[in-house]
């Protein structure tokens, strides 16, 4: 029996906003000092009224039309009502049937489709408040519970995919391709160690019938899902679980209350959580404190006339203008847009994009990893590593001498910008390639004077053995350029009896 | 001295002070005074604490002799209706869930009050969380009609209306979600304000219905209303539904009588149910208005009929929701046994609030709930927009609609509040004027039999406080009601 696995994610993001949603408190992780980014309106105390942050709001719109979605001139604020301990009002500021965005998508790329992309639908993306935290105290029997509310009303935006993934890895490259976006757009840091970025996946499987017809199964919402490998590995997992649950019950979906599972990371399994005993009714109505925003067109012109190049159209460009293959783009790409406009300055710079794609992801990227630096602070900046790959291009060093000045500077950790540096090293290590060939001669003659028996593999037909004597030429002629070498053995041994 | 101050109107008390004839200290003292002596049998505050009250007395005082600026209020003792939160100061609600409960920040009002050296004077009893026509819902004391002992004097406001009424204070605060300022005003014959939707900032006021709550005004006459409205009034950022519109000087435009004034008598109000007393009050009122050159139009509302019902609905949804902070966990009560989460909600909400408030939760609830909303929120939304439409067709023409405020004068108290629904259609008159955001003006317009005062209501278009202040004063001008003070 053949099945489908159908995903839809909610991804909460929390904006980069220096105030919360709806009050002057600051909005920034705190969690040592509970409590402490705090006031009247974000306690919920009685009297006080919420006021909209404009920036939290633009940011929001500003997501919303990079996700391609549909902007209505006029979105309202409705009250979600629970009660929970970190919710201090008894309800969450929130929006329900008039979301300020809906109908948008994000392509993405995965490894199972290597040069297309899939294009997957966003249902709507819509701005709230964040709750507070509770923190329950497990030691002294678990009787006391802590409240934090520094976070209670901090701007959340929620943006609920349409079920378009079929598989984990989708929902990875997803997540990935949505992180991507909104940290170009600067408008959350996406740190899923801090909560700024959380995701839930509804997860079912449309099962092929006997007849042929497809079937849905029960959909179940995973929580606690705190990294993109989790999520990815927990839908795989899912998937399985309820193809076995389909097979022992054939439970299709609507026969059973939709589930909640939480994910075990440690055990790699998905487990059930305590169901609400009945379909929580929100009793959503319109909130009378704060007023509808409205949105003109001069506004969406305003932010899209200010919009960054997006990761895809980044991506695009590469290939194109740089001639890159879909994976350095990518790789370039999705290190950020600071590394991405390093790797633009580098290619400009010594005018060979191609030389400065593989230093960009394989050098400096393993370099920043060992150092666990960002390029910001990288010691060697994109003119300096500029001067490196013009030198190589125009042979006046090789490329191992490339890398050798290349470590010099980072041993030295130096971060002087200039090129003084790197023909320094050069001069102090020799590494300038001799360009006269008369210098080049008489090492050679003795070299294939010593090793009469790989000339002699050469003359029979044996090219690769030509490298051996490569080596032991520019063992001894530091800098020379192994390309001269080459031409000048071929020749050399050509020219013998 | 202190009768001839307490029986002072607050233009009176300011022009007094500034001319020396009273300090702040003379004026607050005399108040105070007629507070102690009296209050044991009105009950109209719930907290005067004298020391601080004369502390403010004394600081105007010291201002004025030092000749530093003083506010427009300076010296002027000002009630506060127990809803208007008051830094470092217990506001109750009157509910045993906020007995304890002491605001870290003032009302915007109160930082208007205090800007305007005006003398804080204490805090009124009301209804619990303002629900109620009676004050008869205070959690603590049930507030007496200064006009007879055995009456209520209304509600919500009932103890800052019965304050004023009594001399124990020239002005007063108080908050009308549905007739709340307008409807003790006129059972204990003083003048009271309701302004239109977003004119007074509600941050600080401790919300019932956001969106038909709206604090305002009461006093002995239409002067000391729109003196304290004019100080309160204004925009205010911190309040997204205050609106930035200039607050004219209503006190001094108030004397110019207004020419050609068009009438609207709401053909639906003088119907079944109306006190014949009231009924003759209010058409004498219209032919004094005649008298005076202006024209009585006939206007029709036809959709008032179901503005209780509509206000009922959204007043509980609104208040549902704005209540449930009240969970015992962050501040107020708490019930000290309890099982579990659940429990400790249900225990604490249980025991903090009364039976009310219950209630309106419980409707609130009810009308927001899945499967319901259509049928009960959002009609009662599109009912409440007909309403408004009513009234923007009837301002077409006539400039101010002439009504009750209530169907009868003071009731008893404990004749109502075991029949819910008498008392919810005790509103009938004022409900309309919440649901349409417009503003209106109770003002004393005779006496029944019995010696119960009666009120008038005029209710005009949105941001008309001026033309309301001056209609109230060519009739106050002319008649004796306003100057006649209940013998306690």
């Amino acid at each position: 029996m053949k099945y489908t696995t159908v995903v839809g994610l909610e991804v909460h993001v929390q904006l980069l906003t220096r105030t919360k949603l709806f009050c002057g408190c600051l909005n920034r992780f705190n969690p040592t000092q509970p409590n402490v980014q705090t006031c009247p309106v974000c306690l919920g105390l009685p009297g006080s009224l919420p006021v909209m942050n404009r920036y939290a709001f633009e940011l929001a719109l500003k997501t919303g039309m990079a996700l391609n979605c549909t902007i209505p001139p006029l979105t309202k604020w409705d009250r979600k009502q629970y009660y929970y301990p970190d919710l201090p009002k008894g309800y969450q500021i929130s929006q329900y049937d008039l979301p300020f965005s809906s109908k948008g998508w994000l392509e993405i790329v995965t490894d199972a489709l290597p040069s297309e992309t899939k294009r997957i639908g966003i249902i709507r993306a819509h701005l709230e408040e964040d709750a507070g935290k509770n923190i329950h105290d497990e030691s002294g029997g678990g009787g006391d519970s802590f409240i934090d509310l520094n976070r209670a009303g901090t701007p959340l935006l929620e943006i609920v995919s349409e079920p378009d993934l079929r598989s984990g890895a989708e929902a990875h490259a997803y997540l990935d391709e949505l992180k991507l976006l909104l940290t170009y757009l600067e408008v959350s840091d996406c740190n899923m160690q801090e909560g700024s970025l959380r995701c839930d996946a509804n997860v079912n499987l449309h099962v092929q019938g006997d007849g042929g017809q497809t079937i849905a199964t029960p959909i179940v919402e995973i929580k606690n899902l705190n990294s993109f490998r989790g999520v990815e590995a927990a839908i795989e997992y899912e998937a399985k679980r309820q193809f076995d649950e389909w097979q022992r019950t054939r439970h299709k979906l609507g026969d059973v209350p939709k589930e909640t599972r939480g994910w075990d990371a440690a055990r790699g399994v998905t487990f059930a959580q305590r169901g609400k005993e009945e379909a929580a009714d929100y009793r959503y109505f319109p909130d009378p404190d704060l007023v509808p925003v409205t949105v003109s067109e001069e506004k969406k012109r305003q932010i899209r006339d200010h919009f960054c190049e997006f990761p895809a159209a980044k991506r695009t460009r590469f290939e194109t203008q740089h001639q890159l293959s879909r994976y350095d783009a990518s790789v370039i790409v999705a290190q950020g847009k600071s590394f991405a406009d390093y790797f633009e300055r580098v290619a400009a710079a010594c005018g060979d994009a191609k030389q400065a794609a593989n230093w960009v992801t394989q050098d400096v990227l393993r370099e920043m990893k060992e150092r666990k630096t960002s390029i910001e602070e990288f010691p060697i900046s994109s003119d300096v590593l500029a001067a490196i790959l013009s030198k190589v291009g125009q042979r006046k060093i090789t490329t191992n001498s490339g890398r050798t000045v290349f470590a010099e500077i980072l041993a030295r950790g130096a971060t002087v910008d200039g090129t003084e540096l790197v023909e320094q090293i050069i001069a102090e290590k020799s590494l300038a390639i001799a360009a006269d060939t008369g210098e080049l001669a008489p090492v050679i003659d003795a070299v294939l004077a010593k090793n009469a028996k790989i000339v002699a593999d050469v003359q029979g037909g044996k090219q690769q053995a030509i490298g051996a004597l490569i080596g032991q030429v520019i063992r001894q002629a530091k800098g020379a350029d192994p390309q001269v070498v080459r031409e000048m053995l071929v020749a050399k041994i050509a020219a013998l009896p | 001295m202190s009768n001839a101050i307490t029986s002072t109107t607050a233009s009176q008390l300011l022009s007094g002070m500034a001319a020396g004839d009273w300090t702040a200290v003379d004026v607050a003292t005399a108040f105070l005074d007629q507070i102690q002596a009296h209050d044991e049998q009105i009950k109209a505050f719930l907290r005067v604490d004298r020391a601080e009250v004369l502390r403010q007395a004394e600081a105007v005082d010291r201002k004025r002799r030092e000749r530093q600026p003083l506010g427009r209020l300076a010296g002027l003792p000002i009630a506060l209706k127990d809803l208007v939160c008051t830094r470092g100061q217990a506001t109750t609600c009157a509910s045993r869930m906020l007995e304890k409960f002491v605001p870290p920040y003032d009302a915007e009002i109160v930082r208007r009050l205090r800007a305007a050296d005006a003398v804080l004077i204490g805090k009124t009893n009301m209804d619990e969380f303002a629900m109620g026509s009676s004050t008869e819902n205070s959690a603590f004391q049930i507030t007496r009609n200064p006009w007879d002992t055995e009456r209520s004097p209304g509600g919500s406001s009932g103890g800052s209306a019965a304050a004023v009424s009594a001399g124990m204070t020239p002005l007063a605060i108080g908050s009308d979600t549905g007739g709340s300022i307008r409807q003790p005003a006129a059972f204990c014959g003083v003048v009271g304000v309701k302004p239109t939707y977003g004119r007074v900032s509600r941050h600080g006021l401790v919300a019932f219905a956001s969106s038909l709550d709206q604090l305002g005004p009461l006093a002995g006459d239409v002067a000391g209303a729109a003196m304290l409205l004019e100080v309160i009034a204004g925009h205010d950022p911190s309040d997204s539904t205050s609106v930035d519109e200039p607050v004219p000087a209503y006190s001094m435009t108030l004397e110019q009588p207004l020419s050609g004034l068009r009438i609207g008598l709401p053909v639906e109000y003088f119907a079944e149910g109306l006190d014949s007393e009231v009924d003759a009050a209010i058409h004498a009122a219209a032919d004094f208005y005649e008298s005076m050159g202006a024209t009585l139009v006939d206007v029709t509302l036809p959709h008032s009929k179901y503005s209780v019902a509509a206000y009922y609905i959204i007043a509980p949804s609104e208040a549902a929701s704005n209540l449930a902070r009240y969970d015992g966990v962050h501040y107020g009560h708490r019930a000290e046994r309890f099982n579990g989460l659940v429990d400790m909600y249900a225990a604490s909400r249980g025991e903090g609030f009364g039976r009310e408030v219950k209630r309106r939760i419980m409707l609130g609830n009810y009308a927001l709930s899945a499967g319901y909303r259509d049928a009960y929120y959002l009609k009662a939304l599109k009912v409440r927009r007909l309403i408004r439409a009513d009234f923007d067709r009837a301002f077409e023409t006539c400039d101010l609609v002439l009504s009750p405020v209530t169907p009868t004068p003071a009731f008893k108290v404990g004749e109502l509040i075991n029949d819910p629904l008498a008392m919810y259609l005790s509103d009938i008159y004022t409900i309309s004027a919440n649901l349409a955001g417009l503003p209106a003006i109770s003002l004393p317009a005779g006496f029944s039999e019995a010696g119960l005062p009666i009120g008038l209501q005029l209710l005009g278009p949105p941001f008309s406080e001026d033309r309301l202040f001056r209609a109230a004063r060519m009739f106050e001008r002319e008649t004796p009601w306003h100057a006649k003070r209940p013998a306690l």
